[in-house]
């Protein structure tokens, strides 16, 4: 066995020095790495919750899962614990907005909380956001099916409170923005409606809080038609080129326009064969 | 002595010119049936033009400009304009590329060789250029005639005034105007848009509104106004502020009103972090401590954010307590910054 | 005598009768033009000046370049209903409702972003290779001031849709005016016609950009092309080449067939980028409100390098005597670019002052046999780069999870401490560079084969280099550095003092070569082998 290994060793060195070998050893490398990692992250087990209906039994639930994934950081009666704010009085909605996006559990204590695939699914959520709001009265939680901002939303004077109230962060395509020390305000783009609901009403992080008193009811939900509707817009004048404009725009003249010109001028002045 | 020594040259360009490298025929200049390969692909570079041409009139006239259409990398987009467009794309590139093909493989491309002459004129002619200045000169007779080239000057240099002075009436003076806006003691706050009065309850801790100074019936609101009325309200604990007793008095229970006009170029700052307690004025990225009367503590900008002082009318709602105490927007010459 | 013959002759005869043109039109049509691709990229300008004209002209058609007021009812849904000004409705009506319209604007916008970049391009290609030099020293002149008229008409161009992105630059803009010191409000108010943003900006611009620039241009244009075509086109170094002759191709048929060509290309090049790529979709960005601002506002890119100046800046304004200063504006906004601008004009007369070479040069340099020269190009690109990427921090930090706090501090320290460093760089690897090419004359190209020689000893086989190769990189000269001395031989101090002594440094500096192959050095090498 140990002959025949050495034989086959022996064989496949002589390709050692080849001039692919080296870029072939780092993607075999990569590959094992990238199989591994992934294997080895599917084979954690998933958690199992048991669940049930009635009200009283989804605040135990939500108990318990807030203990078990939620407490290291806001502490066992959520009052809060360094980084990690206490979460008594923010209410079913900011729960719903931050698990179901899946910024919360935090996947890293970086800057701010990301969106992600969330951690829980429904009926997990749901059982926190009740847990969370039976601590102290907060905003409620909206569903899309309650949020009629089809119907009761208006495209145009969604756009100008859009314009006027959150392009300043958001991007005036809604493409997202840069704040300080490394924050950002993330994409609206492919955003629920009822999280964007619940964005404006709880304030997550460094967003402020837009009260109904401010921000009335009928005007979220014309700034929620807004976007839905630049969401699915056409790029009516072709490829968007990412809707950040004159940076990409720029970029896109000189290396491609320019480019292709300079190329072109080459072979127009090679001598033909 | 500051003159370059040209001999020092010759010593070093020991290479003998070679003179022009030998012509090299192209394949079409000898073989007859690559010329003629040649000459169509000429042809079909220019019927494509004329396919391009054809395509553009069909989108042009047949395509509803409403079309769309899906496409990857474009996603959903207008199929009229993009056929339009690659339609006459189509007809000038290939007129171009025919044109340089046909250069490259059919015309002669021996190459030619011109001579230059130095720029400099001959020295007789610049000679006689001199003699015609100066006789001609000489004729007009200006040095022998001081009070003609004296009043010759006088009328030209005035009559430059005229069209100067006819700019004039291209806009009012501005006075006082920089230092004023439509903010006056008393002046409700309303939201912008809506035009609604603010109670101190309708704003939430971490909460801003968008604010524009409340107009009278009747008077409408500009971009002129805009551009020095808008207003940022900001309400945050009270005990997180950090100010003179002053601008303590200025805010409301928590309720703190700037300026939305950046104090450095003018753009609406009103990226406002609840976090960090900053506003961030994306233009330029000055960023402003709302908890120090919007302090500057990082960025271009010199100067704070003007507060505006608010405090509640007689039925609650949020009212200015005096207008601004210095002007608003970007600096200027005059204005008065201490 | 053809049918064919008998038109063109009675043509001729038509025209020759009238403006004795057959003479100046033989000369014409044979003139020479040296064949380079990089003698396109003012081709490309000029071409994308036309298309511009023409794409320019179809859409003053339906503009309406007016700030009165308007409700916007159209074919764009989300914006009925919404106030704006005529410019900005007229825009979306163009874009919108007129067949082609918006594929023209797009045409328009892309000629424009192309005409700028290939004019930079162009500018380094005729800076590097030296021919600004004499005779063309006016030309460079007259190429700055288009640099910088294009510069404005571009910003001015995108502002007249009024929408919020361009609206923004607007308001910068008059900040800059406002800033500047005693006159500043009044220029302000005179320009806007009142406070800002006014009634009467839009329609103001509108002349400038659709008469006043372009024919500043057209004529600094004419004048351009009117001094290539006296003087005659530089050539590059090589066999046959001098400063006496230029070898090339004639106007006719070979460069009317390629230049003619070319305009058609960079036309359909441009035309296939409107088609394709979204650019400037005014409709998304909203008309423009004081009050309203988006994320990641930018001008365009060739005012970018001006924003990242501006945002760098130290927040540095002098409060004194009821006036104030705002040096955090003056700086990065006027006095910078003035310098800047202001030492690339008068550079070729800083280089001639430099070596003392006020000779006529019609055979460019290879750029590695100026090191100083192509050195200080590089540190100004650096410099510009480097103001670009902060024009654009903002985009930086959100794709790439950056800090803009971290950026815009690695910008400020970059400003200042990269292009010396580019500068150091660039002149030693054009060194390195010169001595590569002494190495291929001297001993011949490295063939990498490796031979054994009977007594065992390995070599590696040069091949000599063909005549034509080796005059090309030894076609250039190499002046020595003026000199200078403190005081003649009677210890009579030179007049000229301390600017002769910088002089002579900086012409120290600026020659610093790697010197050619001497002709001893050859003949040396003929008897030797290697």
């Amino acid at each position: 066995m140990g002959k025949s290994v050495n034989r086959f060793i022996g064989r496949i060195s002589r390709y050692r020095r080849h001039r692919f070998a080296a870029p072939l050893m780092l993607l075999s490398g990569l590959l094992l790495a990238g199989v591994g990692f992934t294997v080895a992250q599917a084979a954690t087990e998933e958690i199992q919750v048991v669940l049930s209906s009635d009200k009283a039994s989804l605040i135990a639930e939500g108990k318990e899962i807030f203990a078990r994934g939620c407490s290291s950081c806001h502490g066992l009666n959520a009052e809060g614990a360094g980084a990690a704010p206490s979460l008594i009085g923010v209410g079913a909605a900011s729960v719903d907005f931050q698990v179901a996006t899946g910024r919360m559990p935090m996947a890293d204590m970086s800057q701010q909380a990301m969106r992600k695939e969330p951690l829980y699914d429904e009926r997990e959520t749901a059982a926190l956001a009740a847990y969370v709001a039976s601590l102290a009265p907060g905003p409620a939680a909206v569903s899309n099916e309650e949020l009629a901002w089809e119907r009761d939303g208006n495209t145009a004077d969604g756009g100008e409170l859009f314009r006027t109230n959150c392009a300043m962060c958001h991007n005036l395509a809604g493409q997202g923005g840069a704040l300080t020390q490394g924050k950002y305000a993330p994409t609206v783009m492919g955003v629920e409606p009822k999280h964007i609901y619940e964005a404006m009403v709880t304030g997550p992080q460094a967003m402020p809080v837009f009260a109904n008193s401010v921000l009335t009811h009928e005007e979220k939900l014309s700034i929620i038609k807004w976007i839905k509707f630049v969401e699915t817009e056409p790029s009516l004048g072709g490829a968007a080129l990412g809707r950040v404009g004159p940076v990409t725009e720029g970029a896109v003249g000189f290396i491609l326009g320019l480019g292709i010109l300079i190329g072109i001028a080459v072979w127009l002045t090679t001598k033909a064969r | 002595m500051s003159e370059i020594n040209m001999e020092s040259n010759k010593e070093i360009a020991p290479l003998e010119d070679p003179g022009l490298p030998e012509h090299v025929h192209r394949k079409t200049d000898v073989d007859p049936l690559a010329a003629k390969k040649a000459e169509r692909q000429v042809s079909i570079l220019f019927s494509l033009s004329a396919v391009g041409t054809i395509l553009f009139v069909y989108s042009y006239v047949w395509i509803p400009d409403d079309t769309l259409i899906f496409l990857p990398i474009f996603g959903t987009t207008n199929a009229h304009q993009l056929l339009l467009g690659l339609g006459l794309a189509m007809a000038l590139f290939f007129i171009g590329m025919g044109a340089v093909h046909w250069a490259k493989t059919l015309m002669p491309d021996h190459e030619v060789v011109d001579y230059r002459k130095e720029q400099r004129s001959k020295n007789e002619d610049r000679e006689a250029f001199v003699a015609t200045v100066k006789d001609g000169a000489g004729q007009a007779g200006l040095g022998r005639r001081p009070l003609i080239k004296r009043t010759l000057a006088l009328a030209l240099g005035l009559v430059g005034v005229s069209p100067i002075l006819l700019l004039r009436d291209l806009g009012p003076l501005p006075e006082n105007d920089l230092n004023e806006t439509n903010w006056k003691a008393g002046t409700r706050l309303v939201t912008d848009p809506g035009d609604r009065p603010i109670r101190p309850s309708d704003l939430e801790v971490g909460g801003v509104a968008q604010v524009q100074p409340e107009f009278p019936a009747g008077k409408v609101r500009h971009l002129d106004d805009i551009a020095q009325d808008s207003v940022l309200l900001i309400r945050i604990r009270p005990e997180e502020f950090n100010l003179d007793a002053e601008r303590l008095s200025w805010t409301y229970e928590g309720i703190i009103a700037f300026s939305k006009i950046c104090s450095h170029m003018g753009c609406a700052v009103a990226l406002y972090e609840q976090t960090t307690k900053h506003l961030l004025c994306p233009c330029h990225q000055s960023t402003f401590d709302v908890t120090r009367a919007a302090k500057v503590i990082f960025g271009p900008a010199a100067r704070p954010l003007p507060q505006l002082a608010i405090t509640v009318d007689s039925e609650g709602y949020l009212v200015a307590k005096a207008p601004f105490n210095e002007a608003v927007g970007p600096s200027f010459w005059g204005r008065d910054s201490q | 005598m053809s049918a064919r013959e008998r038109v063109a002759g009675g043509t001729a005869n038509f025209i020759d009768e009238r403006t004795g043109a057959a003479k100046w039109m033989k000369k014409t049509l044979t003139k020479v033009f040296p064949d380079h691709w990089s003698f396109m990229l003012g081709e490309i300008v000029m071409y994308s000046f036309v298309i511009l004209l023409l794409s320019g002209t179809f859409l003053t058609f339906w503009f309406d370049p007016s700030m009165r007021e308007v409700e916007y009812e159209g074919s764009y849904e989300p914006l009925n209903g919404i106030k704006m000004s005529a410019a900005y409705a007229s825009a979306l009506h163009i874009s919108f409702d007129i067949r082609g319209g918006l594929l023209m604007r797009q045409i328009h916008h892309w000629a424009a972003l192309i005409f700028m970049a290939a004019m930079v391009v162009h500018m380094m290609r005729v800076f590097f290779t030296g021919a600004f030099r004499k005779p063309r020293e006016l030309n460079w002149i007259i190429g700055v001031a288009l640099l910088t008229l294009g510069i404005v008409e571009g910003f001015l161009g995108y502002s007249l849709p009024d929408d919020l992105l361009s609206g923004t630059g607007i308001r910068i803009a008059e900040a800059i005016i406002q800033a500047i010191p005693v006159v500043g409000s009044y220029l302000s108010y005179f320009i806007f016609g009142g406070a800002f943003p006014g009634e009467m900006f839009i329609q103001r611009i509108y002349a400038v950009h659709i008469l006043l620039i372009p024919g500043i241009m057209l004529a600094l244009i004419t004048a351009h092309l009117m001094l290539v075509w006296y003087q005659k086109h530089t050539q590059y170094p090589g066999p046959g080449r001098t400063e006496k002759n230029v070898v090339g191709y004639p106007l006719m048929p070979v460069y009317m067939a390629k230049a003619g060509g070319f305009f058609f290309i960079v036309f359909g090049v441009t035309a296939f980028l409107g088609a394709v790529a979204q650019i400037n979709p005014i409709w998304i960005y909203g008309p423009y409100n004081p009050g309203q601002i988006g994320a990641g506002s930018q001008p365009d890119w060739y005012m970018g390098w001006l924003d990242g100046l501006v945002r760098a800046a130290p927040p540095i304004e002098t409060h004194a005597f009821g006036v104030t200063i705002s040096w955090n504006i003056l700086i990065p906004g006027l006095i910078i670019p003035g310098i800047i601008f202001t030492l690339m004009a008068f550079y070729p007369f800083i280089e001639q002052w430099m070596t003392g070479d006020k000779r006529e040069h019609h055979v460019l340099d290879r750029p590695r046999n100026n090191p100083n020269r192509t050195a200080i190009g590089a540190m100004s690109l650096t410099f510009t780069m480097v103001a670009l990427i902060n024009g654009g921090n903002d985009l930086l930090a959100t794709h790439f999870d950056m800090s803009i706090n971290q950026i815009m501090w690695f910008s400020r320290i970059g400003l200042i401490a990269l292009p010396p460093l580019a500068f150091v760089i660039t002149k030693r690897i054009c060194l390195s560079l010169q001595r590569a090419d002494r190495e291929k004359v001297l001993h011949g190209r490295e063939t990498g084969r490796l031979v054994m020689l009977p007594h065992g000893e390995f070599i590696e086989v040069h091949e000599p280099l063909s005549p034509e190769k080796a005059y090309a990189l030894t076609a250039h000269e190499q002046l020595p550095p003026l000199e200078i001395s403190g005081a003649d031989s009677n210890g009579v101090a030179n007049p000229q003092g301390i600017k002769g002594k910088l002089r002579a440094r900086m012409s120290k500096a600026s020659q610093e070569q790697i010197q050619k192959p001497t002709a001893k050095e050859m003949l040396e090498l003929e008897d030797g082998h290697h």
